[in-house]
């Protein structure tokens, strides 16, 4: 995500595209995940260890970066970057409330709806989601049968990318207007807490983003309810955890 | 087998393959490259001041590696150690502050207090890694103890901000705490900490007790495997609670030195990122301890090479970070270096 | 397969310069025991194992088969021993796994579905497509395993002892599936130990022994008897072990009405009886029955749902693992690399893991080193653990040597109530003998001794008292082991005999 917020950053203003910023974007997020992929699959690195190291790789690279490109080492606000558009939804627009709601939003803000559908059918629907669900189920089943494991994991891993990808994207290019450092702030991880709540389906992974989105919204206007602006951020964490954890105990009860 | 030998040739010619991986990295983004390396490189052995940066810089990564190595060794993938480093250092800061100055006794109850506070922020991830997760859920240790770094940052701040704010400091910071709660220095004329020699002994303390003591095999044979251990009778949610909140006690400790040894005040308003910075050192040490205080002094010499190449030329800090984290993917590639063991392996076999 | 050889990274010939002969349309049995070498010869003719000499001809060619890919591709199918299968996918979609039926970018579901039907409905395997297989009976997903491999075309099946977690009724109708699948052309290699149905099956066999072929022929041209020699050999003389002199002393264990509950099945229902002092009371039964749980509770791993437990008259049920050994009761886990190891600590830190907080160990000041090494030396000689020294890793020695050091800790705890689950399984000869004499050995010093194991041949020569297990309840007790043979054991443990609840009680009432 980091990556892809820096360099959807930098080309956007380079190129004066806000599309081609978005694409070099996503290609960098999932030239991360390949290399996660390579150590991982090919050289048998940790999984755990190897993402701690690359989220390491990536705070630093994109600092170093955004210094050489940008002469600031804190945010890309001296680089005339773009932001991608604020996307109308015709006929629903002029609704009143329901308009202000719906429409008019970021075009990534409904990408990421969009996407939910495609994970779905992907994942459910496809020969590829069939046996990338075979493949985590049950690696050597899968493999005994013909399935190639390590491309299947690779290709998932590519996919995660993608789709991350967007995420540091919009960060950057639709949230605000620049990169700043760690902009991501933990949200790799947070949308791993999403994900285990959901259940680890694609729309389960939406309820347990927009609960994330929710706390992360309160935190933002909790000063309004009186309540301080540093236990207001910590929110999002703390309901990560006991997210987490009840998840965990839930799935140990009814397993055993 | 593996030896040791082995593993130590394996780390280090995973360090040179990383240095000569950046050094095609500063080629590409320098103009003047030899330059700049070799400010990292030798940058900081060049000015006194700057082996004092050097120094300093360590000690905090000396107990966040020792820390982490703690909890590596019980196989908990906790990085915690920021948090608890966090509630240390404020912990400490509040009792400096509010206890009376009496010479010595200050100082004590003040990095007392921050261990203690460290290690209680411990206890959370400590339960529920022994009571709420899975068993062996390393994935779900991460997430909840990188949480609650985020959760004592925040608190910290909270509690720095309201409570004992300087509003004469020009930004979020406690007063200073009064004199009498100061660590000596090593050297007062280059500020060097003299929190290096309590992270030097604490080094010892942590092997020992790793590697000499019954609660230290406790938490090396739950980390090793934890059938075994409860087969044996070994109580693993209490090795795993205490492995958590011997090893934040360590990172609080790290807190209380700071603020007692040398910035004499709270003023953390980002996150300083020693849980990851503990991961590397533990991982470069093989969660060693006797070897982390290597380690930590290989790390911070990289950061302060990083800055002064910084400042000297067009190369920022961060490739130190860059540099950290090749490494640790280079050591962590268990293929890599293992081809030539494997190939020694299948030489022995075919001879028999 | 011509001149087979395979040598696994750890020394052990698998198999020496194997020939299998197998022809169109026939069953061929692959016989041997267990360790004979027939998993590994087949997991290289399906490309999971390489040879490491010697050639495969199919069909008078000669194939190299670097991958299961590549056995699927010359239409060589196996039905591996444990289920390769997805449990939380449906029927169809483990039948067509890997070579999905497409429309568009989609899975053509209807297609997949009648896919399976109609080769369920042409070779007599018929299934339910849309069950989900972690709720099939276990005779059922192996129905699903051979479809799926009938699916990719297979002509070559490999059945790896495809009735070992088989009923009888389950056996009897896989076997008339099989015969089915020969009459349409196929070609079937059937791995087994059971003479039973070699007999009753089979064409033609194969016999493998240490690795090698010892023969092979026409099914309808030998006995039983032969067969027996041939898997056995007689270079191999049956050891003898002595049995019990004295009478058994008092009673150590006592099981009072233990049931375990998971997920609201019985897997231990009832179960009642007692081990005395020196005796050695056998559990015999097909894996899977309730055994394993059985001692996890035993030594405080699981709680039991409900029921006592009494280690000379005092009660330590459901109490932590800690205070059951402290009460001494020691146990050789069948899992010797999940719980009896560990495998990347020492020799030394090995022997001590039950007893390191015992003051000889350890004072308050650390662990004493000279202690636990002089510790470690002594327990290597008496046990005669091959290894350079105490602080060697116990990941590298062989598996005999990691059983010496199970059996080194948990005897010289000096046990009251010793359990040995599976105590052999896998181990080589010597380390077999050396183990079983160690068990009697303490049974003659007194102590009380409950044997686990699914070999029968070893329950035999251990065992002063038989109970079966089935289905989580005990079927049958033999007090007076000379009237017994392992086929009535077969019958109890496979549920087609089943004692009177008073002869059963006999292991509680003894």
């Amino acid at each position: 995500m980091l990556q892809a917020a820096l360099w959807g950053v930098l080309v956007s203003a380079r190129t004066g595209s806000a599309w081609i910023g978005l694409l070099t974007g996503v290609v960098s997020a999932m030239g991360i995940a390949a290399l996660l992929g390579y150590f991982h699959l090919r050289l048998r690195s940790d999984l755990i260890l190897t993402g701690i190291a690359l989220n390491i790789f990536c705070s630093g690279s994109t600092v170093l970066f955004l210094y050489l490109f940008t002469g600031n080492k804190g945010i890309s606000s001296g680089v005339k970057s773009l932001v991608l558009p604020r996307c109308d939804i015709p006929g629903i627009a002029n609704i009143p409330i329901l308009g202000e709601i719906v429409s008019g939003h970021n075009v990534l803000t409904y990408v990421a709806f969009v996407s939910v559908l495609i994970a779905y059918y992907m994942l459910y629907k496809t020969p590829y989601g069939l046996r990338l669900r075979a493949v985590g189920e049950h690696p050597q089943a899968a493999a005994s049968v013909g399935i190639r494991v390590n491309r299947v994991k690779m290709v998932a891993l590519l996919l995660s990318g993608f789709f991350a990808g967007f995420g540091g994207v919009f960060l950057s290019m639709g949230y605000v207007s620049w990169f700043g450092r760690g902009m991501t702030a933990g949200r790799g991880f947070i949308g791993l807490v999403a994900e285990t709540l959901g259940g680890r389906s694609a729309f389960g992974a939406l309820w347990g983003s927009l609960v994330f989105g929710f706390t992360e919204a309160f935190a933002a206007t909790a000063q309004a309810f009186r309540i301080p602006a540093e236990f207001a951020n910590a929110i999002p964490y703390i309901a990560a955890i006991v997210a987490f954890v009840a998840y965990a105990n839930r799935r140990r009860h009814s397993t055993r | 087998m593996r030896s040791n030998v082995f593993e130590l040739v394996r780390t280090l010619v995973a360090v040179f393959l990383s240095l000569l991986i950046v050094f095609i990295f500063i080629v590409i983004v320098s103009k003047d490259p030899v330059r700049a390396y070799r400010l990292f490189l030798i940058g900081p052995f060049a000015r006194i001041s700057r082996l004092a940066e050097w120094l300093n810089q360590s000690i905090p990564l000396l107990f966040a590696g020792l820390a982490v190595a703690i909890v590596f060794q019980a196989n908990q993938f906790s990085i915690g150690a920021e948090g608890q480093f966090l509630i240390g250092a404020l912990g400490a800061t509040m009792v400096a502050l509010s206890f009376p100055e009496v010479d010595v006794i200050h100082l004590l109850v003040a990095i007392l207090a921050g261990m203690l506070c460290g290690a209680l922020w411990g206890v959370i991830p400590g339960l529920l890694s022994a009571y709420g997760l899975k068993e062996g859920d390393n994935l779900g240790v991460l997430v909840v103890s990188l949480m609650m770094n985020f959760i004592g940052f925040y608190t910290a701040y909270y509690t720095i901000n309201n409570h004992f704010r300087d509003i004469y400091a020009g930004f979020m910071a406690s007063p200073f705490i009064p004199s009498t709660s100061y660590l000596p220095f090593l050297s007062a004329r280059y500020r060097i900490n003299g929190g290096l020699v309590i992270a030097f002994i604490i080094a010892g303390l942590v092997w020992y007790f790793l590697y000499r003591t019954k609660w230290g095999y406790e938490i090396r044979m739950v980390g090793t495997n934890i059938g075994f251990a409860s087969f044996n009778g070994i109580n693993v949610k209490r090795v795993i609670i205490y492995s958590n909140v011997i090893s934040a006690a360590v990172a609080g400790l790290a807190g209380a030195i700071e603020v007692t040894g040398l910035h004499h005040r709270y003023l953390w308003q980002s996150m300083p990122g020693y849980g990851f910075d503990g991961v590397i050192i533990a991982l470069i040490a093989r969660n060693n301890p006797a070897l982390v205080p290597l380690s930590a002094l290989f790390v911070a010499y990289l950061r302060t090479g990083g800055r002064v190449m910084e400042r000297g030329s067009d190369v920022s800090a961060e490739m130190a970070m860059v540099l950290e984290s090749i490494i640790v993917l280079l050591v962590t590639a268990e293929a890599l270096l293992n081809l030539w063991q494997r190939k020694r392996l299948k030489r022995k076999v075919s001879q028999r | 397969m011509c001149g087979i050889t395979k040598v696994y990274p750890n020394g052990v010939v698998a198999n020496r310069n194997i020939n299998l002969n197998v022809e169109k349309g026939e069953i061929h049995a692959l016989l041997g025991e267990n360790g004979a070498g027939k998993s590994t010869l087949m997991k290289i003719l399906y490309g999971i194992e390489r040879a490491d000499a010697g050639k495969i001809f199919l069909e008078g060619k000669e194939v190299h088969i670097a991958s299961p890919l590549d056995a699927i591709r010359l239409k060589i199918g196996m039905v591996h021993q444990e289920f390769m299968l997805i449990p939380s996918l449906s029927v169809a979609e483990n039948c067509v796994l890997g070579i999905e039926p497409r429309r568009g970018l989609s899975i053509d579901r209807s297609k997949a579905i009648e896919l399976t039907e109609r080769f369920g409905a042409e070779f007599g395997l018929p299934v339910s497509h849309n069950e989900i297989v972690a709720e099939l009976p276990v005779g059922m997903r192996q129905r699903v395993e051979i479809l799926k491999v009938l699916l990719r075309g297979a002509e070559l099946l490999i059945l790896d002892e495809p009735t070992a977690v088989l009923t009888p009724l389950e056996t009897e109708e896989l076997f008339a599936a099989l015969k089915t699948l020969v009459t349409r052309g196929k070609t079937i290699i059937f791995v087994t130990h059971k003479l039973k149905e070699v007999k009753q099956l089979a064409d033609r066999f194969t016999v493998l022994r240490d690795g090698s072929n010892v023969g092979n022929g026409l099914v309808s041209e030998v006995s039983e008897a032969e067969l027996v020699r041939m898997m056995v050999g007689r270079a191999i003389e049956v050891d003898v072990y002595k049995k019990r002199t004295t009478k058994p002393g008092a009673e150590v264990l006592t099981v009072k009405g233990v049931f375990y509950i998971r997920d609201g099945r019985n897997v231990l229902q009832n179960v009642s009886f007692k081990v005395r002092s020196g005796e050695i009371v056998a559990i015999a039964g097909v894996e899977g029955n309730g055994q394993a749980e059985l001692v996890d509770i035993l030594v405080g791993l699981r709680k039991a749902t409900r029921g006592k437990i009494f280690l000379n008259d005092k009660e330590y049920t459901n109490a932590p693992p800690k205070e059951i050994r402290s009460q001494g009761v020691a146990c050789i886990p069948a899992d010797r690399i999940g719980r009896g190891v560990a495998m990347r600590a020492s020799i030394e830190e090995n022997l001590i893991a039950d007893r390191y907080f015992k003051r000889e160990f350890s004072r308050w000041w650390g662990l004493n080193k000279k202690a636990i090494r002089e510790h470690a030396k002594n327990l290597m000689h008496v046990f005669a653990i091959r290894a350079i020294a105490p602080s060697t890793l116990v990941g590298s020695l062989s598996g005999g040597n990691i059983q010496r050091v199970v059996v080194a800790r948990e005897l010289s705890a000096g046990p009251q109530l010793l359990i040995a689950d599976q105590p052999t399984r896998g181990l080589d000869v010597a380390a077999t003998k050396f183990v079983r004499q160690r068990l009697i050995d303490e049974r003659d010093r007194g102590a009380a001794i409950l044997l686990v194991s699914t070999d029968l041949e070893e329950i035999m020569q251990l065992a002063d008292r038989i109970i079966v297990m089935y289905k989580g309840s005990i079927v049958a007790h033999f007090a007076d082991i000379e009237s017994v043979t392992p086929e009535l054991l077969g019958q109890y443990m496979l549920g087609v005999e089943r004692q009177s609840e008073k002869e059963a009680e006999g292991a509680w009432n003894c």
